[in-house]
């Protein structure tokens, strides 16, 4: 797509830039009439005095001057070779989106290998592969840790990959479609229908579910509500579902913190967490061994 | 210049309330560029209070040293060095102490409001738009104030030092207008006028500009008069001056797509970016060569003149940021440099070695004039020059290092494809360098503080000076 829908600005483009540059040679030219005085005589002054300031008449510098038409004559070859007058594309045909294919094309022909040939590869087998990993390690260093961190044990909203609870599902084919199309878990909000109260009894029955303390008639009336509202996603048993990625809430592993005032949060006004598709980022070949180090990270 | 004097006097008044206040507020917003400096190298010290985090302290900061410290210095000169080269009183006495007190409330609004998270998110221009509103006002005025004087003036020709504040002024004006063009949807928050990568390269436009006009081309104005009159010798080459002030106007303006190489801007606009920024360099150098040889025939005065030494080596510093600048516009050079601590080497080195540099000089020379006393202690100008100059050393070596550092971690990739270091690990690596710009910066704070001390002993106890305006020979 051009950058212009008329002709005019090319021709608006060029006339400023050339004739900003044609008038600074202009001034050279002109200026450069002052010569230096012969030898033994003092430059003179241009006889004109402010606060005591004078002027004096030095010509210009050779070498500045030399300096100047040489930046003035590279800009204007520069302009013929690149594009930089308008729609002018300059002579070479260039242009940064083509640089960048070719740079990825080539990239790709040179390292693109190198991950083919682990694609045909179990994930099970490939967690076993020192070099792959080590490769896998770097992506994930790369692509993965600034979320999941660079131990890969996560933090506050973002899981922790190196134990053996999965929202989603720890096999390796499910972690690589994690990977691969990403995933957006929603957790509503309940204060609205709950109300303070509610909410504080889900969280009393949610607490017990773990063998937490919280006083009995809380638990038994969250119970009640969590077995209406909540044990759709998460089931009867609070055990969650990998499915619809939500938690198992019987267990010790809180992804967005374990106090009373966190998981009160949690119900009362919900969570989003979102893990983003890797496919078009990454291509299928590095997810492959991307999803075998995660895998080999808990098969220790 | 002429025994006969008019019953004319010079307004100092004004120039003296700048002129304080370029030294109060170099203090401050350089005491706030050491803590921000202190938090990148220890993050703790954010101390988890929003108002006091680096991202708000951060604008504050420049804001404090370019338009409070560097404008301050800009209006104290600009004021003095109008009246004395065209022997005659400020036009609008009024309007001029408008333009002191609406600037003191201008810098006291920015204190306020950023620190609370109130921003238009624009660099160097993050003011909200009641303010900017202020800033015209203000600007306008000294414009009025200024050209007004230029109008009203003794003598015919007009000097090189005025065509430079006054190319400073008309620019800043229309920068400043464009730039912050907005909808306002509240008090204190707008929205730009334009988007997307348009949004970006009037931003740059303004940006690269306020650096060229404000911070380049107000500075020479200040080189202009103070060197010959600190060195008693004439301009070198009147020549040199008439091409170096239009190519710098001219050029600057186009400079700015070089902070945009690499995105989404046209590759036409990058292109010519370029082109303009490297066509830059022989006339920004225009200016070193004439503010340096300008003491040529008296070199020995920088031995024994501290304040010279500041002037001089400001002027170096200028040259060496003016070269720097040009190659790093090249994108080649810029695909390593741009986003890394080698562009805050780069711009410290021209905001500390030059503008805070001819700043403390042309302040030197001019406080004890305007309360008709002589330094202190001269010694103390000597020890400040050499802590100030060691502390800009410490600071862009350091950002040298890290910033070429950061730039070949960013791009080192193993045999695989992958890259070689994650980007935290680019960050771990910057420590040590973030605590030796610290070091530097409170060098160079520490420099002020001295400044400070010895300028307010200089005028204890002392008078306003004043000045008949003489009559200029006919010339």
């Amino acid at each position: 797509m051009s950058d212009f829908f008329s002709s005019f600005w090319t021709l608006f483009i060029s006339a400023g830039t050339l004739g900003g540059i044609g008038w600074m040679i202009y001034l050279l030219i002109t200026n450069s009439t002052t010569k230096a005085p012969p030898p033994g005589e003092d430059v003179k002054s241009t006889g004109h005095e402010w606060d005591g300031i004078e002027e004096l008449n030095n010509p210009l510098p050779f070498w500045w001057v030399a300096m100047f038409y040489l930046t003035i004559f590279f800009g204007l070859g520069y302009l013929v070779f690149y594009p930089g007058l308008g729609a002018a594309k300059g002579i070479l045909g260039w242009s940064s989106a083509a640089e960048h294919s070719a740079e990825v094309a080539l990239a790709e022909e040179k390292f693109g290998p190198i991950y083919q040939q682990y694609a045909s590869i179990d994930i099970v087998e490939l967690a076993k592969d020192d070099k792959a990993n080590r490769t896998g390690g770097r992506l994930f260093a790369t692509y993965c840790s600034v979320c999941h961190g660079s131990d890969a044990r996560g933090a506050r909203g973002f899981p922790n990959l190196t134990d053996d609870d999965w929202l989603y599902g720890g096999t390796p084919e499910q972690i690589k479609t994690t990977i691969m199309n990403g995933r957006q878990g929603a957790m509503p909000a309940w204060k609205a229908s709950l109300g303070d109260e509610g909410v504080r009894n889900v969280a009393s029955y949610v607490m017990s579910l773990s063998g937490r303390e919280a006083p009995a008639e809380e638990i038994a009336a969250g119970q009640k509500t969590f077995s209406t509202m909540c044990a759709a996603c998460h089931q009867a048993d609070g055990t969650g579902m990998h499915a619809l990625g939500a938690p198992n809430l019987t267990d010790n592993t809180w992804l967005y913190g374990s106090s009373r005032g966190y998981i009160e949060q949690t119900i009362a006004n919900g969570r989003k967490g979102i893990m983003p598709p890797h496919k078009e980022l990454l291509g299928e070949n590095k997810v492959h061994i991307l999803a075998a180090y995660i895998y080999s990270l808990n098969q220790k | 210049m002429s025994d006969l004097a008019s019953s004319e006097q010079y307004n100092y008044k004004v120039v003296r309330q700048f002129a304080i206040m370029t030294i109060v507020w170099g203090i401050i917003g350089m005491a706030v560029g050491v803590t921000i400096a202190a938090q990148l190298a220890w993050p703790v010290l954010n101390f988890d209070l929003p108002w006091f985090s680096f991202g708000r302290l951060r604008p504050l900061h420049t804001n404090a040293v370019i338009f409070a410290f560097g404008g301050s210095a800009l209006f104290a000169t600009s004021y003095y060095v109008v009246q004395r080269t065209c022997y005659t009183s400020l036009f609008s006495p009024r309007l001029a102490s408008f333009t002191f007190w609406g600037w003191q409330a201008i810098i006291l609004a920015a204190i306020i409001t950023l620190p609370l998270g109130y921003t238009s998110s624009k660099e160097y221009a993050e003011l909200e738009w009641p303010i900017d509103l202020l800033i015209g006002a203000v600007w306008v005025s000294y414009a009025v104030v200024f050209f007004g004087t230029i109008v009203k003036r003794k003598v015919k020709h007009i000097y090189v030092a005025n065509w430079f504040y006054g190319g400073f002024i008309i620019t800043v004006a229309v920068l400043h207008i464009f730039n912050s063009m907005a909808l306002p949807v509240g008090p204190l928050k707008s929205y730009s006028m334009y988007s997307g990568v348009q949004d970006a390269m009037i931003q740059w436009w303004y940006g690269h500009n306020a650096v060229g006009f404000f911070l380049t081309a107000g500075f020479l104005g200040i080189m202009y008069y103070f060197i010959p009159k600190q060195a008693n010798r004439p301009v070198y080459s009147y020549r040199l001056s008439v091409v170096h002030f239009w190519a710098l106007s001219f050029t600057y303006i186009w400079a700015g797509p070089h902070h945009l190489h690499f995105t989404a801007l046209p590759d036409w606009t990058q292109s010519l970016g370029m082109v303009m920024s490297l066509i830059l360099l022989a006339p920004s150098w225009g200016g070193m060569i004439n503010g340096i040889m300008t003491l040529s025939g008296s070199w020995e005065k920088l031995r024994s003149d501290p304040i010279l030494k500041f002037l001089i080596v400001s002027v170096s510093f200028y040259g060496m940021s003016t070269f720097e600048g040009p190659m790093m516009a090249i994108k080649t050079v810029n695909a390593l440099s741009h986003y890394t601590d080698w562009t805050i080497g780069h711009v410290h080195s021209g905001a500390l070695g030059w503008v805070a540099f001819i700043s403390i000089g042309s302040m030197y020379y001019l406080i004890p004039r305007l309360f008709n006393r002589e330094i202190y202690n001269t010694k103390l100008v000597e020890t400040h020059f050499w802590i100030a100059t060691i502390g800009v050393v410490l600071y862009i070596a350091a950002m040298w290092i890290s910033g070429v550092m950061q730039g070949l971690m960013w791009r080192a990739i193993n045999d695989d494809g992958t890259l070689t270091y994650s980007f935290v690990e680019s960050v771990s690596a910057m420590h040590p360098f973030y605590v030796i710009r610290f070091l530097g910066g409170a060098l160079f704070l520490t420099g002020m503080v001295i400044m400070a001390y010895n300028l307010a002993k200089t005028i204890a106890g002392a008078k306003p000076a004043v000045a008949e305006v003489p009559v200029p020979v006919a010339h």
